[in-house]
């Protein structure tokens, strides 16, 4: 099976993040970058399934020239080779999907993985646009995939801790949610191989495709506004306790 | 010009979302100046549609096919591509379940244009309609506007528009046949099934004490438990700590594990993604630990402590202790 697993790089979980002046994005400059959560363990699932059934992983980014690092350790932890199309990062998903779509196309894979859902953007949508820009059946939200003689089978999760088993035929693109399997580490050797291992850099204008018009746009973003009074304490922290459980018990009587 | 309402049923019962969305529709047809209808897809949909029926909208559409008995999303894109072609509404909203994301990006996609998912808010002025999202879970929001065309796709958060808002009012039913062939679903759905059966139901407990990822590492959570023992209250967690096997799935809390109102909900080392929230914000009383004063879950918390949870923890175990 070719396998293609789209990963994004996003700002680090814990980074604090400040409005930059233009109001469009936030302030880049002193980010550090991480692979969104969900596209790990899509990764993750790639690299078992091509262990189970053989064949071959590559990883799919687009991203300005930074992205590179997070492409190498995905390189590290076993794909086999990386597509890096290099454009400043996209805002809208149907624009970054029309990309994806572009430099997977020729490659026809058998299976493309993608991670749910963006930490930074959070559509939750680039995937299952991915798969109707391809003509491929989908499944989202998925929590375990298996390879058939005639396709495969996945288990979709649904509200409540229902899930539902659903089959395909291959080609197919599954969006990935995290935890469906365990994470690797890459192994030192992993990181040695990952050296000398292809990394093509296209940019959107080679890969044929011009700027169409956005059909969303972002006009601002800003950090939102508190409406809720939360009793808050800060400090020293046996004070703040101290406080705290004095309001439990004699304002709000829960303990 | 009109806005569309796409409900969700399963079985014949109505997802709780989707009267937030036709309250949202109503909403945004008063602001708007334009009518507001509703569909639903599905078979044998007399029941619903006729529930639609006595609501304030100009029209109910019931779009009937044996092929939209189980969900696909093959038939369901096919379905409403036809049907918002023929209605041409200008705005279509639908709540932001998993089966909606699992089809408006493929819906979407086939017309041409990109949905604004997990809208939050909107303001409405001069006929020019401004949404709201969240992005960095939470931390940041976004006022997204559409641009080009109509139909204008959307979904709405859980908990962004109030069930409690529903017009009522009368409306005329609509039958849509759509054209969809066998061959065009390309997926199986399987029977809907859960899991082992849960050996702990925090859905009872009176208090909570919910464990997320400032724990850093599985060794840290007895921490969390010794306050949970001291508080008297069943110990829970948040999603990433479940997925990494710290803790049993039957303990996660949100929109895909346990949702829980007890009296006292204490949120330790949680930011407050909304899939969290939705399982947690009916407590009575929330308290949150967090180090970063900008987590979006003091948003939702009666008290916080803003701090180092390995300093504040430790502390708050001791005054319960004395407090007892
Ligand atoms: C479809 C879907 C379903 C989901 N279902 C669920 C669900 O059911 N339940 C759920 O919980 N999530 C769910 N999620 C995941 C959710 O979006 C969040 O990723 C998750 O809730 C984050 O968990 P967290 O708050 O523990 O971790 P993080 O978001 O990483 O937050 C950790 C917090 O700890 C704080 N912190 C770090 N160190 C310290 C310290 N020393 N002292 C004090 N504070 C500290 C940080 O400031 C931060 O706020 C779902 C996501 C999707 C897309
Ligand atoms: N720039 C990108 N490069 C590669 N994959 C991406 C990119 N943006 C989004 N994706 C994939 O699409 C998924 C959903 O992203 P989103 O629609 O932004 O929530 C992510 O988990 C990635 O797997």
């Amino acid at each position: 099976m070719k396998i293609f697993a789209c990963i994004k790089q996003v700002p680090a979980r814990d980074s604090q993040l400040r409005i930059a002046s233009s109001g469009q994005w936030i302030e880049e400059a002193d980010l550090t970058y991480e692979i969104n959560e969900p596209d790990a363990y899509s990764l993750e699932e790639a690299l078992q399934l091509k262990e189970k059934s053989g064949g071959e992983v590559v990883v799919l980014c687009a991203g300005p020239a930074r992205a590179a690092q997070t492409i190498r350790e995905a390189l590290a932890k076993g794909a086999d080779r990386a597509i890096h199309i290099e454009e400043a990062a996209l805002l809208d998903p149907l624009a970054t999907a029309r990309l994806l779509a572009a430099a997977a196309r020729s490659e026809a894979p058998d299976l493309i993985l993608t991670g749910l859902q963006s930490d930074d953007m959070g559509n939750g949508q680039t995937g299952v646009i991915l798969a109707e820009l391809l003509g491929l059946p989908h499944a989202s939200i998925v929590m375990q995939v298996e390879k058939k003689d005639n396709g495969i089978r996945v288990k979709r999760e649904l509200e409540d801790g229902w899930f539902q088993h659903v089959e395909m035929p291959l080609p197919a693109l599954l969006t990935i949610q995290s935890g469906i399997n365990k994470l690797r580490y890459a192994t030192l050797m992993g990181i040695k191989k990952a050296r000398s291992k292809e990394i093509r850099r296209v940019t959107a204008a080679e890969l044929g495709m011009a700027a169409s018009a956005a059909s969303i746009v972002m006009d601002k973003i800003y950090l939102p506004e508190r409406t809720k009074r939360t009793q808050l304490f800060e400090g020293n922290p046996k004070e703040a306790a101290a406080q705290l459980v004095e309001k439990l018990k004699f304002e709000a009587r829960v303990i | 010009m009109s806005i569309l309402a796409v409900m969700e049923q399963r079985g014949g019962a109505w997802n709780r979302m989707s009267s937030e969305t036709l309250a949202a529709a109503q909403q945004l047809a008063r602001e708007l100046n334009q009518p507001a209808s509703a569909a639903v897809l599905g078979r044998g949909l007399e029941g619903l549609a006729g529930e639609l029926a006595s609501r304030q909208l100009e029209k109910v559409f019931a779009v009937e096919h044996e092929l939209l008995q189980d969900y696909t999303p093959d038939a369901y894109t096919k379905a409403l591509q036809q049907l918002i072609t023929q209605v041409k509404p200008w705005l279509v909203l639908f709540p932001h379940t998993y089966q909606v994301r699992d089809f408006l990006p493929k819906l979407a996609t086939s017309l041409n244009r990109a949905a604004v998912t997990d809208v939050i808010a909107h303001r409405a002025a001069g006929g020019e309609l401004i949404l709201v999202r969240q992005l960095f879970q939470g931390k940041v929001n976004a006022d997204i506007r559409f641009s080009g065309e109509p139909p204008y796709l959307a979904s709405l958060q859980a908990g962004a528009y109030r069930a409690d808002q529903v017009a009522a009012g009368s409306a005329a039913v609509e039958r849509f046949a759509p054209r969809i062939d066998a061959s065009d679903i390309r997926t199986r759905p399987l029977e809907l099934f859960r899991e082992s059966q849960r050996t702990v139901d925090l859905g009872s407990a009176e208090i909570i004490v919910s464990v997320g990822r400032g724990i850093q590492e599985a060794a840290n959570i007895p921490l969390v438990e010794k306050l949970a023992q001291a508080l008297g209250g069943e110990l829970a967690a948040s999603r990433p700590i479940c997925d990494a096997g710290w803790l049993p799935m039957e303990r996660q809390v949100g929109s895909s594990g346990q949702t829980v109102s007890p009296k006292l909900y204490v949120a330790v080392g949680i930011s407050g993604a909304i899939q969290h929230l939705v399982g947690m914000k009916g407590s009575r009383t929330i308290v949150a630990v967090n180090k970063d004063a900008n987590a979006p879950i003091f948003e939702i918390a009666d008290y916080g402590i803003v701090g180092d949870l390995f300093q504040v923890v430790p502390e708050l175990i001791e005054a319960v202790q004395k407090a007892k």
